[in-house]
């Protein structure tokens, strides 16, 4: 099998599953013709035509809102928010109506959709373009969020998104999209929504991270091997929300110790949640308090400083390091 | 009972410079030889600066830079109809606009290279910063009009400009609206350039013109020549002296072309014909205000040669002045999250400092 970047992962995923199924459609800003400004979405528009890939007005709240028109018609739209950034403008479309049909009916409408949206720091982008808001998302019943990390990952987990009953916000790691290969095995696919990924297995600590940090995650975890020669189990936690708590409860009850790595800003996100649920049920088998490596809380800055604020390997690598010794 | 039309409606276009820079004696405007030598100082400056950022972006000595080409006679020629303490409210293609505006072009370098600090315009506090999210502007242009008058600001404007993309978003609708019902003072002007990064005009509205789309609002609109600077010149005035005495908003589309790409992350080549844009050359504007200037007599080769010299100067001295800038202080950001002196914040910058300060010791930094 050759090897893959997650752009690829995720555009082949595209095109196998609109090969399959006729229900699916892909609409956005620069999607079709352009092959979206990632290039997720090359080719679709030659094999599909512009009646399955469909090049919008700018109007987020539209295409959203066009969407959810279409999900409930039985269609799977799969639609692209061309920077997280520009997404807010569909948040009411989100919040107000994708998460709330199938409970306001009591189920006669549901809305199996899909919205893509690049996200995260590392880029030298402008503003808009380089936040990690997952939590605003997360924070929204009735929407699953997910969140690959690696080629291996992305494009199955795509497909179990565009299969999955719900809206699903599927925010892709555009500092991860080209800087990797990794082979993509179709047929042994474990992935799926709602379900975190045991990367390593271990019983010193547990280490839970996301997205494009999960690179970052485990070059430290090398470089703290190296020194200690220390066992970490480590978690990819590929779906936000609904959370995986057994795999994460169930780790800190054998290691005791637990490091989150999160891009976003530190206050009200992920890891907080991770935290509350390790206070939940795992409290008592804790042997240090568990550690949390983040963003500050300050409007991410344009890129001279991004670097100096976003998550570094050195400071996982202390955290892991503190973590131990406590 | 029949049908009966209870209205009508029409959308006029003004052309003033043809491409040659032949100028229509009945609507030539009144402006005076140094102000249209200012006009065509600024829009040269802004073609040169411009494509000095495009080298500099190449080179890689900048970040990701959207690109003005061909657009300056449509983002500067407002500006000469604006004073200074009228309102500017721009997107982020216009570097022209902003240049009269009294920022500095060090300013744009800093900005495209990452420091917020670019965005600080010191010459003039009623020029926003760039507003890279669609339409997002152009209520607050209103909200700052309204202020103007209830401030009794008799005389204070406020010009709005966004591209064609910018129409599809609901907040260009609500801004209209809102525009209009609360009779504010504002100019927007649509740069049509007509291409919303690779999607086309006619995949964006169905609309024959942007202009018409001010008639749902009850509010004049009218189309000008984009790359004639006399035609935008001469409606953004119009519709100013409508603002001022308080006849309200105006809808203006200046029809241009972005003789370029999106932003230097795009490669138009995938979307659009060498042969478009060719046709487009021949309707440049800095071309046809050149010639108009000099069949009136008061512009020549030789203040060609010096015009360039300067403005080649000018961008030097900014270029250098960027590059050798020390670096800001790297806790800035923590300073303006909030107004106020926040426990949470200063307790994460002394954090932040302190491992900025072991990095310095291990020498990482």
């Amino acid at each position: 099998m050759a090897k893959i970047n997650m752009v690829t992962s995720l555009n082949t995923a595209l095109h196998d599953i609109m090969a399959s199924d006729d229900t699916v459609l892909v609409m956005g800003e620069d999607v079709g013709v352009n092959g979206g400004v990632f290039r997720v979405t090359d080719g679709l528009y030659e094999k599909f035509g512009r009646k399955r890939v469909l090049d919008t007005p700018i109007a987020e709240s539209a295409i959203l809102g066009a969407a959810i028109g279409m999900a409930m018609a039985g269609l799977k739209p799969v639609v692209e928010m061309q920077f997280s950034g520009f997404s807010y403008l569909m948040m009411h479309q989100l919040e107000g109506n994708a998460s709330r049909m199938r409970t306001r009916s009591r189920g006669q409408f549901t809305v199996p959709l899909v919205v893509r949206m690049p996200y995260g720091g590392g880029v030298r982008a402008l503003e808009h373009h380089s936040e990690s808001k997952e939590v605003y998302w997360a924070h929204t019943p009735g929407v699953k969020v997910v969140i690959p990390s690696s080629p291996a990952n992305a494009g199955p987990l795509l497909t179990a998104a565009i299969q999955d009953p719900d809206p699903v916000v599927f925010m892709e790691p555009k500092r991860s999209y080209r800087s990797f290969k990794e082979t993509v095995d179709k047929e042994k696919n474990t992935f799926a929504i709602g379900k975190a990924h045991v990367k390593e297995t271990g019983k010193d600590i547990t280490i839970i991270s996301w997205g494009a940090m999960m690179r970052d995650t485990i070059k430290a975890v090398e470089a703290v091997k190296s020194k200690t020669g220390f066992q970490p189990e480590i978690i990819d936690l590929l779906t936000i929300s609904p959370m995986d708590v057994d795999t994460i409860v169930a780790s800190v009850k054998k290691t005791g110790r637990c490091v989150v790595v999160q891009e976003a800003q530190q206050s009200f996100g992920p890891a907080s949640e991770i935290i509350a649920v390790i206070n939940d049920q795992a409290l008592m088998y804790l042997e240090a308090p568990v550690r949390r490596v983040t963003m500050y809380d300050v409007v991410m800055p344009l890129f001279a400083r991004e670097q100096l604020y976003m998550p570094k390997v050195s400071d996982i690598d202390q955290a892991i390091t503190e973590t131990l010794n406590f | 009972m029949p049908l009966k039309t209870i209205d009508d409606f029409s959308i006029k276009q003004l052309h003033i410079l043809d491409e040659n820079g032949k100028v229509d004696p009945d609507l030539e405007p009144d402006l005076s030889e140094d102000d249209l030598k200012k006009l065509f100082q600024a829009m040269t400056l802004s073609r040169m600066a411009d494509a000095r950022m495009l080298n500099l972006q190449r080179q890689g000595r900048l970040g990701t830079i959207p690109v003005n080409k061909g657009q300056e006679a449509a983002f500067c020629a407002p500006i000469l109809a604006l004073k200074e303490t009228d309102w500017f409210v721009g997107s982020y293609r216009e570097l022209g606009a902003r240049l009269m505006r009294g920022e500095t072009l060090e300013n744009s370098l800093l900005l495209f290279n990452g420091w917020e600090e670019g965005s600080v315009n010191e010459n003039n506090d009623r020029t926003l910063p760039i507003s890279i999210v669609l339409a997002s502007q152009l209520p607050h242009a209103v909200g700052l009009a309204y202020a103007s008058r209830y401030k009794e600001e008799k005389d204070t404007v406020v010009l709005a400009m966004f591209g064609d993309g910018a129409t599809s978003e609901g907040d260009f609708h609500e801004a209209l609206n809102f525009a209009a019902v609360l009779n504010a003072p504002v100019i927007f002007l649509c740069q049509n350039n007509q291409y919303a990064i690779s999607t086309p005009l006619k995949i964006q509205t169905k609309s024959r013109t942007i202009a018409q789309k001010a008639i749902a609002y009850g509010i004049p609109g009218i189309q000008v020549d984009g790359n004639d600077a006399l035609s935008v010149y001469q409606a953004v005035k119009e519709a100013v002296d409508r603002a001022r005495a308080d006849e309200g908003p105006t809808l203006i589309e200046a029809v241009t072309f972005r003789m370029l790409m999106h932003t230097t992350a795009d490669d138009p080549t995938r979307y659009r014909s060498d042969d478009e844009v060719t046709a487009w050359e021949a309707k440049d504007p800095l071309v046809r205000f050149k010639a108009y200037l000099m069949k009136k007599g008061i512009w020549d080769e030789d203040l060609q040669k010096q015009l360039e010299k300067d403005c080649k100067a000018q961008i030097d001295a900014a270029v250098q002045a960027f590059e050798s800038r020390e670096p800001f202080a790297p806790d800035v950001p923590f300073d303006h999250v909030f107004g106020t002196k926040e426990d949470v914040i200063e307790a994460q910058r002394a954090r932040f400092l302190a491992r900025l300060g072991k990095e310095k010791e291990h020498g990482q930094n």
